[in-house]
């Protein structure tokens, strides 16, 4: 902390005359950050549109504005800043702007992505996209329906297994668990979260193929594969969730004489159920989308299948996938419609689950002092 | 208390349940490495020319997955680091209180979307967008070996792949970073801003040190999501069986998940083991990295009693 000591109240000799020496440095008028932004922007939208005009482009780049636009910025203000303000503000100046320009940079790609998935989604979200399979289906039409069902029938499934295996190991953490096996599960769990999702898919495959043999497919393997990627995000969640379960609840509870496992039923468990909820939503949002597992042990199929524990099953990032890879010849544009349809209506469910779980954890917390 | 503590049945079932699901997960884990590892051996021990690709052993089979693998996820990381703590800084430290939290959900938002679309995104907006980029790059840095040509007319190479890669690990990065810069302790920055520090320097003498492990480990379990990404590599790359570091080129290394999910639907006796045991290979690497981060978390949590 050495130069803090009077480089704010900068002394500026006056040119030769040293009849007014100001005791405060230099600073920009406020707001003056926002309208050099403004300006970079400007700038650089005038740069685009002439390399458009000019036949250089064939499109306008948006993105290319906001982001030269930003670096310019950057650039533009540090210099100022350095002029008027000397050096300590301008370099506090531009890791401000850098910051603001490293969250603008991350936003680009998330808008890019919404915009492209709504507008291509748009081609086929028609009624026979949600009645349709894609059996005896060439060129334009069918339908995502064997998709949409096969993905709600094995995340349920899947959810079935590990909310049951999760919620019981997080109660043992928090309720029982001593020791070095709780120490070993807690370790694990964070190691399991790790788990590339193709390990699960290879993991399940390799369980399976010493039964059944290597040709085995089915959609509850594929609800194995993604209950392994689930688990451990539902034991952090509801251990989390039990955690905030205040101690004076249970110790009420004994006192009554109620046995350990009833406080835990009925007392601990009702407080959190909002908490557990959420935490579930959540986890059923992360494996939902899932490709990797679902593609190498349940493979894909264009029929309707209900049937969890015989054959092959569509589910509907495998649909994105093969409808996008497999266009081909005159009928590739309605292919690719159908993958980005599907990839629009797997981004929708992702965020309704994790709004709901949101607003599940928010309007049904359990109320503090009641 | 003269009676003896008698335990009741339900208490001692519901305990045996909770145990039991516990060892469940253990048994799982355990399970993952013992199957993968039966289904690997006929890889490992396999003739000559028995293998796809035409190696010779499973080492050299394997060996340019692997560096395709750690050289995707590095070049990942050289982008996502400084991006991350950068957000992370402006949610924590910049940007405004009200407004902080809804930030934080928007880039949560990037999380949810499903690794397929992103490869559906990478492949069809970004690859032609950043393809002009490679191109310019190519013809006036080519003589850096990194940008070596002939530059790929699809844009689909590994720094694609990379960028996609990480778009992706952007998120729990920044998460992790953000939690991290919260705890820092509330005097330090105080005393520091006390003392005539600009919101920078108190950032740099309060905050940064004492989030130095925890980024570390941001870093570690970025690197275990962007080493076993699957769909975004494997849709935006074009793979060849090659160990190279040239990123505009149209042949790219292949990492060991894209080509799983590749090969896989087609793939029939040897070269399924031949997959699975480099599946293994790709577990034991990210088992280790996640070991490494977790390990540097609880050891700060350990002295950050001090420093608060």
């Amino acid at each position: 902390m050495t130069t803090t000591s009077d480089a704010t109240v900068a002394v500026r000799p006056a040119d030769g005359i040293h009849s007014h020496v100001p005791l405060t440095g230099g600073r920009l008028p406020r707001g003056s950050a926002w309208l050099v932004l403004a300006g970079g922007w400007a700038f650089a939208g005038v740069f685009f549109a002439l390399l458009w005009a000019g036949g250089v482009t064939t499109t306008f780049s948006i993105v290319g504005t906001v982001f030269f636009g930003t670096v310019l910025f950057d650039i533009v203000l540090y210099v100022i800043s350095r002029i008027v303000e000397g050096p300590r503000r301008a370099l506090d100046r531009l890791v401000t702007s850098l910051v603001s320009t490293a969250f603008i940079i991350a936003l680009l790609p998330l808008i890019s992505l919404i915009w492209t998935v709504v507008v291509g989604g748009m081609a086929r979200l028609d009624a026979s996209f949600f009645t349709q399979s894609m059996r005896n289906v060439i060129g334009d039409g069918g339908g995502a329906l064997h998709a949409i069902m096969g993905t709600l029938l094995i995340t349920l499934a899947a959810t079935i297994i590990s909310v049951p295996i999760g919620l019981l190991t997080s109660i043992y953490l928090v309720e029982y668990g001593r020791g070095s096996l709780a120490k070993a599960i807690t370790f694990l769990v964070d190691v399991m979260t790790g788990i590339p999702s193709i390990v699960a898919g290879l993991f399940t495959f390799a369980l399976f193929a010493l039964v059944l043999g290597p040709a085995a497919r089915s959609g509850f393997m594929g609800a194995i594969a993604l209950s392994v990627l689930m688990i451990p995000v539902v034991v952090r969640s509801s251990e989390e969730i039990l955690r905030l379960v205040p101690a004076e609840l249970r110790e009420a509870s004994y006192a009554l004489g109620v046995p350990k496992w009833l406080t835990i039923l009925r007392i601990v468990l009702p407080t959190s159920l909002a908490g557990i909820v959420t935490g579930v939503m959540l986890a059923i949002a992360r494996v939902i989308g899932e490709t990797a597992p679902l593609l190498l042990v349940t493979g894909f199929t264009f029929s309707m299948n209900y049937n969890l524990f015989n054959d092959r099953m569509m589910t509907l990032p495998v649909f994105v996938y093969t409808q996008y890879v497999q266009a081909a010849g005159v009928s590739a544009q309605a292919s690719v419609d159908r993958a980005w349809t599907a990839a629009l209506t797997l981004i929708v469910i992702m965020l309704v689950l994790n709004l709901a779980g949101r607003l599940i954890a928010k309007f049904f917390a359990p109320k503090r002092g009641l | 208390m003269t009676t003896k503590v008698t335990v009741r049945v339900g208490d001692r079932v519901f305990s045996t349940t909770t145990v039991v699901a516990g060892v469940v997960i253990l048994a799982t884990l355990a399970a993952v490495a013992i199957f993968l590892v039966i289904q690997s051996i006929p890889a490992l021990l396999a003739p000559k020319g028995g293998l796809p690709n035409g190696a010779t052993n499973f080492w050299q089979y394997v060996g340019p997955l692997v560096f395709g693998t750690v050289w995707a996820a590095f070049l990942a990381l050289l982008f996502a680091t400084p991006l991350s703590v950068g957000i992370a800084l402006f949610i924590s430290h910049y940007a405004p209180r009200r407004v902080s939290q809804t930030l934080g959900y928007i880039i949560d938002l990037l999380a949810a979307v499903p690794s397929v679309v992103f490869g559906l995104w990478g492949i069809v907006v970004l690859a032609p967008f950043v393809q002009p980029l490679y191109q310019w790059l190519g013809d006036n840095l080519g003589w850096i070996p990194l940008f070596a040509g002939p530059v790929s007319g699809t844009g689909r190479t590994i720094l694609t792949a990379a960028i996609v890669l990480a778009v992706m690990v952007i998120p729990i990065m920044t998460a992790i970073c953000r939690e991290v810069f919260l705890q820092a302790p509330r005097l330090h920055e105080e005393a520091a801003l006390a003392l005539g520090a600009t919101r920078w320097e108190m950032i740099r003498m309060a905050v940064l040190p004492f989030a130095r492990s925890g980024i570390i480990s941001a870093i570690m379990l970025g690197l275990g999501r962007a080493l076993g990404e699957t769909f975004a590599v494997a849709m935006v790359l074009s793979p060849a069986f090659i160990v190279k570091f040239a990123v505009l080129q149209a042949q790219n290394p292949n990492t060991i998940a894209a080509n799983i999910a590749l090969q896989f639907p087609e793939a029939t006796g040897l070269s399924v083991n031949a997959l699975v045991a480099s599946g293994l290979v790709l577990f034991a690497v990210t088992l280790l990295v996640n070991v490494l981060a977790r390990w540097i978390i609880s050891r700060r949590a350990a002295f950050s009693g001090a420093n608060g």
